[in-house]
């Protein structure tokens, strides 16, 4: 038998004419709702839950809130950065939620009540909830960077979060003249996507190799060390020798402060870098509204149940994505999807009095070093009470594998975001 | 509006026994098989270049879980990835894909 669905249902009612409020139906039915969880953020980690959650549990009444009508991923934004695809092509819209039966309302929430289990929306509205879960993502410290402050961004783009910041980024390497520098300074950690920095790297030497063969790439990393770094750097060696130069935060890395008008980076220990394209990534915290709601810790982060992703603050809200202290996972997009899962399994268990079965999780991270020149690190974790979330296996691609295993990897790098991307808004 | 009625109540029957089938129990198998999702498709089925993996049988899958985490079946990243399932995880994995529509 075909399923119908709450809306679909109110839909054919409002066709025959019939002026029945719905909870009067569903009284008539004697089968109440089995209970309204509110989510905030239609990123991978919310949309995921929203999914997972209609899929455990169809009475449910579930609301996705998201300001914007499509989604852009940072997955294989820097595939835009380097002209290998478009926006369009990493553009994602919520008809499915929509069809499935999910009440998809694009606004942002400026305040959450934890006390009278309430959000509040920019357009005024207010929306009750038995459970809250927030995906919102991050947001930068802006006030940990000297020199620079969020609107400085149009000049300096962070390409961070996916959409104008991309496309800003995207022309101004397009605008470069040939025998420029690019600089890109990754963040400290934890920041989402421990790979992304030097995927994007690679990705932008791939693109002037091609147009701009005398320019050069120079990383200030925050950071002594990277995720995938032996692999990576076997690649540039391999693919763009002589074009990328990477230094480390203690050897003169760090950012000190920066002059956006001289596109200007100077280290906390030696030199000015200056730049004819800068791609500063500030370092991270959670997403705003995680900060609104009382969620964070002294550092920006949401401390959670690891089991149940239920905030350690409020009661009843519960925080999946970047925007949470997951113990051993990374922050990205993989994660997020995988956190959105156990978390609708925890929410219906709970809602049904139930204690939720061991939890299981995994992430994989594939990067593009070049179109043909895929890598991954993969892991799948576990929960225990003293651990928290701690990983049972996995590992990384192997160093000096033969090219075939590389386009291998490249071919499942794109087999994978089409099947995150369907599994999450699909 | 007699008519419109019986349909209300045509309908209202058919929505409460949608509900009925809708609510699923959450196994320790679902947690399992849900994660391979992100990589594989949802329920398996994956509309690009991963492998789909929905409706094989139990005995292929977990043979075939079983060889990549042993390092016997060629692989990129399934080795990696097996290598994080005990055996008893592995039949659980297999046979809840196997009963997938
Ligand atoms: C360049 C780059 C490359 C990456 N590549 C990969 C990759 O290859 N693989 C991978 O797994 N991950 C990757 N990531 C990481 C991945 O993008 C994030 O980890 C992932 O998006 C986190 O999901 P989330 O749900 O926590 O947040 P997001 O996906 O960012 O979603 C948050 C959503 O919440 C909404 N929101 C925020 N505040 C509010 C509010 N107050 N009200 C309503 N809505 C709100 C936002 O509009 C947004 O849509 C990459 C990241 C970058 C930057
Ligand atoms: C990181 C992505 C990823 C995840 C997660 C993943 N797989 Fe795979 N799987 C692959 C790839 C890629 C292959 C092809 C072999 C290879 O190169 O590793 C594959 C192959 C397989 C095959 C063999 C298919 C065939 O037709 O030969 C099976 C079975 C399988 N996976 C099952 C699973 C199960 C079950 C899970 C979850 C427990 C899972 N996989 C999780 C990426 C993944």
């Amino acid at each position: 038998m075909k399923t119908l669905n709450r809306r679909k249902f109110i839909k054919l009612l409002a066709g025959t004419g019939a002026g029945v409020s719905m909870s009067g139906l569903i009284a008539a039915c004697g089968k109440p709702s089995s209970g309204r969880v509110v989510i905030v953020g239609g990123g991978f980690g919310g949309s995921t839950c929203a999914k997972y959650l209609h899929r455990f549990d169809s009475n449910l009444d579930i609301t996705l809130i998201e300001p914007s009508t499509r989604f852009l991923t940072c997955p294989f934004s820097n595939l835009v950065i380097s002209g290998m695809k478009t926006l369009e092509d990493i553009s994602h819209d919520y008809g499915a939620q929509t069809d499935r039966g999910v009440n998809v309302v694009h606004a942002r929430v400026v305040d959450v009540d934890a006390a009278s289990k309430k959000v509040k929306l920019d357009n005024g509205k207010e929306l009750e909830y038995d459970r809250l879960v927030l995906s919102p993502g991050i947001d930068f410290k802006w006030e940990e960077v000297n020199g620079m402050e969020a609107a400085d961004a149009e000049i300096i783009p962070h390409a961070w979060q996916a959409g104008n910041q991309t496309t800003l980024l995207r022309n101004q390497l397009e605008a470069m003249d040939d025998g420029g520098v690019v600089i890109v300074a990754p963040p400290k950690n934890p920041f989402r996507c421990p790979p992304g920095p030097y995927e994007r790297v690679s990705l932008i030497a791939h693109y002037l190799k091609q147009h701009k063969p005398k320019s050069k790439i120079l990383v200030l990393d925050a950071k002594d060390k990277f995720s995938k770094q032996a692999l990576f750097m076997q690649g540039w060696q391999k693919l763009y020798p002589g074009m990328v130069e990477w230094v480390a935060g203690s050897e003169g890395g760090r950012i000190g402060e920066i002059d956006v008008a001289k596109r200007t980076l100077y280290a906390e220990f030696g030199d000015a870098h200056k730049g004819d394209v800068v791609n500063f990534i500030p370092p991270h915290k959670a997403g705003m509204i995680a900060h609104q709601a009382g969620l964070t810790n002294n550092d920006g982060w949401c401390f959670v149940d690891q089991r149940t992703f239920e905030s350690r603050v409020h009661k009843g809200i519960h925080v999946i994505g970047d925007a949470s202290i997951a113990g051993a996972m990374p922050k990205s997009g993989f994660a997020a999807n995988s956190q959105g899962k156990v978390c609708a399994a925890a929410i219906v268990s709970s809602l049904r009095g139930k204690e939720m079965p061991e939890p299981s999780y995994v992430n994989t991270c594939y990067s593009l070093v070049g179109p043909d020149y895929g890598i991954s690190v993969a892991a799948v974790y576990r929960y225990s009470e003293d651990k928290g979330i701690y990983s049972t296996g996995g590992g990384v691609s192997p160093l000096d594998e033969d090219a075939d295993y590389r386009q291998q990897e490249a071919r499942y790098a794109r087999g994978w975001y089409d099947s995150i991307t369907m599994d999450s808004f699909g | 509006m007699r008519r419109l009625l019986r349909a209300n109540l045509i309908l209202l029957a058919a929505f409460a026994f949608a509900s009925e089938v809708q609510a699923s129990e959450i196994t320790r198998a679902v947690m399992l098989s849900n994660s391979c999702a992100a990589c594989h498709g949802t329920d398996g089925n994956s509309p690009g270049a991963m492998p789909s993996i929905n409706g094989k049988s139990a005995q292929f899958i977990s043979r075939a879980l079983l060889e990549f985490r042993e390092g016997k079946r060629e692989a990129t990243v399934m080795g990696r990835h097996a290598s994080g399932y005990s055996d008893d995880e592995i039949q659980l994995i297999a046979d809840y894909f196997s009963t997938l529509p």
